[in-house]
């Protein structure tokens, strides 16, 4: 018996009106996802714009009342406490990643995926009250370390997650044939697997960069806030999200101000961050195949 | 390297039986029996016995027992799915990194238990060109040729290079990729990937090399040059080719295994298998009555 699959004129039209909507739906979304971004980006910059001026760079806070200063010491303590974070948090993160991913059978890496997920949801004042009491009150006193280790915990479980689950998408035979040419197993993992994954965790890096960085609660129990140059990573330090939070509940007009040119600051500071990492990192260069 | 035709050619056909009722491989259990291993032949560079391999626990393939002779090609033929990767796999410990399988019985690569060895080393001996190309997506294609190398540790430029040419000569691709040795591998198309992949494992100079279906996705000008390659390498290497080609099977292999659902049927001469098989299904098989 001879049977042909035809389909008709109609069910072709048909088809191309759905993929129109569809493809309608998508655009919409991304449109909808996009309004509020732009909302904020042009609402931060037109209220901060004022007062982004280069003492704003450079200078420290004035007290109340006298008009003027900047935020340059919590611009810098910014940078020192996600920068720490980042050196305790990436290679910690990246190495639980590739552990769970290549290494980690049985119960173990069970524990430790399990614990991973039940971290990525803790609310991150937990955190900063669970470095309060294991850094602050030992020290004796607030610090940019115990801001670190606030934010690096927060990162951790991010970066772990996203490892493990790009690593599980690079191929089986890409491994085997690394293998099969009498490479140890720690060559493979660095030389083809992670190189054949990198782009996408060094997206994940960035994203968990990007999100500490805005980060306040953690940092009032553990790096406070300080109106002064920072006087060494054991003292307490200012940072912008603390700096803007502080700036923005308080009665005055120019603090306002100041608040969103602090904001505005950080949103380009990550998005600085961003842009050269991807540029450093080579572009399309890296890519999973299949 | 010294050759030992002679001893070969006055060995009788040997070939395993398939009937599960007759106590597991003969063959194997001259070797086992005393608990000690006789040293094989000079010429049996790898043997295999009473092998079985299972994938959470049903089972690929099952007794087999035989030899791959040193410089000498021994193909393996057998309808799809019957076998031959994963019996190919198992040479090299490939199934290691598979949780779910299991291997059993025993592999000997000069009269030294493979299964106890050091798997690295094993796959240093015993090198492989899979069924699907499979090149590092990362690398450039000079990259690729000399991954082997670089994960080895040598590092210098001028060898790597001269190893480089010598390889990509050797697997017929030299001439499509001298002017862009910088370009990703995946550039490539299929065939020239798979060459590719050919060249990679040449230039770590393995002992053994196993082939899976190295020009099932080549056209005829480039099979006939891996077919050259073949018996060029065989002054020098010993062979394992998995082929579903009867013709390439006849052209390049000196021995020649049939196998069918899992077991080994018949293994021997290729000349022999070929002009005059003992077992039924092999002469099925060979004529394209089946498979
Ligand atoms: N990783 C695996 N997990 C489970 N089963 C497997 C695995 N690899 C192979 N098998 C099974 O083992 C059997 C033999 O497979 P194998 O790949 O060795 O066949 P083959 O002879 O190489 O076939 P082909 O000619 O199609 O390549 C098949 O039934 C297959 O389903
Ligand atoms: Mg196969």
């Amino acid at each position: 018996m001879e049977r042909r699959i035809t389909i008709s004129k109609s069910s072709i039209a048909r088809r191309k009106i759905i993929n129109h909507i569809m493809l309608g739906l998508c655009a919409l979304s991304v449109v909808l996802a996009l309004i509020p971004l732009a909302l904020i980006m042009f609402y931060t910059v037109k209220e901060g714009i004022s007062a982004l001026n280069w003492d704003f760079f450079t200078h420290l806070p004035k007290p109340v009342g006298e008009p003027g200063g900047g935020m340059a010491n919590a611009i810098v303590g910014t940078l020192t406490i996600v920068g720490m974070a980042s050196l305790i948090g990436v290679p910690v993160g990246i190495l639980s990643g590739v552990y769970l991913a290549e290494f980690g059978k049985g119960m173990f890496a069970t524990v430790i995926r399990f614990l991973t997920e039940v971290m990525s949801g803790l609310p991150s004042i937990i955190v900063g009250i669970f470095v309060y009491t294991i850094v602050v009150k030992p020290m004796g006193h607030f610090s940019a370390y115990a801001g670190a280790v606030s934010l690096a915990i927060l990162m951790i479980p991010t970066i772990t997650k996203t490892t493990e689950e790009l690593l599980k998408l690079v191929p089986q035979t890409l491994r085997e044939a690394g293998l099969a040419l009498g490479a140890p197993k720690w060559i493979v993992t660095t030389r083809v697997v992670i190189s054949a994954a990198a782009k996408g965790i060094i997206t994940g890096m960035m994203l968990a960069i990007a999100r500490i960085a805005g980060e306040t609660a953690p940092l009032l129990f553990t790096a406070l806030n300080n109106r002064f140059w920072h006087q060494g990573l054991d003292q307490p330090v200012a940072s912008l999200p603390v700096q803007i939070f502080t700036y923005a509940v308080a009665p005055y007009d120019d603090w306002h101000a100041q608040a969103w040119a602090g904001a505005t600051v950080l949103i380009m500071m990550v998005f600085i961050l961003s842009v050269v990492v991807r540029v450093v990192a080579g572009g399309g260069k890296f890519t999973v195949q299949q | 390297m010294q050759r030992h035709d002679d001893l070969i050619m006055t060995e009788e056909q040997t070939h395993s039986d398939n009937t599960s009722s007759t106590p597991p491989a003969e063959t194997g259990v001259k070797k086992s029996d005393t608990g000690q291993h006789d040293a094989p032949t000079k010429s049996e560079r790898l043997t295999v016995g009473n092998l079985g391999v299972a994938f959470s626990g049903n089972s690929a393939i099952r007794n087999i027992t035989m030899s791959f002779r040193d410089g000498k090609a021994t193909a393996i033929i057998g309808p799809s799915g019957c076998g031959k990767s994963t019996l190919l796999r198992a040479l090299n410990r490939m199934h290691d990194i598979i949780p779910t399988a299991k291997v059993t019985g025993e592999i000997l690569l000069d009269g030294e238990n493979v299964m106890q060895m050091d798997a690295v080393t094993v796959r240093r001996r015993i090198g492989m060109v899979f069924q699907k190309p499979n090149p590092f997506p990362t690398m450039s294609i000079f990259d690729n040729a000399v991954a082997g190398l670089r994960f080895n540790g040598i590092t210098k430029r001028s060898l790597l290079k001269e190893v480089a040419e010598e390889s990509l000569m050797k697997s017929a691709l030299w001439d499509e990729v001298k002017d862009r040795l910088k370009q990703p591998a995946m550039s490539l198309s299929g065939g020239q990937q798979q060459r590719l992949c050919i060249a990679r494992a040449l230039a770590v100079e393995p002992e053994i090399l196993l082939m899976d279906e190295p020009t099932s996705a080549l056209d005829p000008i480039a099979t006939a040059k891996i077919e050259e390659l073949i018996h060029e390498l065989k002054t020098s290497y010993t062979i394992v080719i998995v082929t579903h080609n009867m013709q390439q099977a006849a052209r390049v292999s000196d021995y020649t295994a049939f196998m069918y659902m899992g077991e080994l049927v018949e293994t021997g001469k290729t000349r022999s298998i070929f002009t005059n098989p003992t077992k039924k299904q092999t002469e099925d098989y060979i004529t394209g009555r089946f498979g």
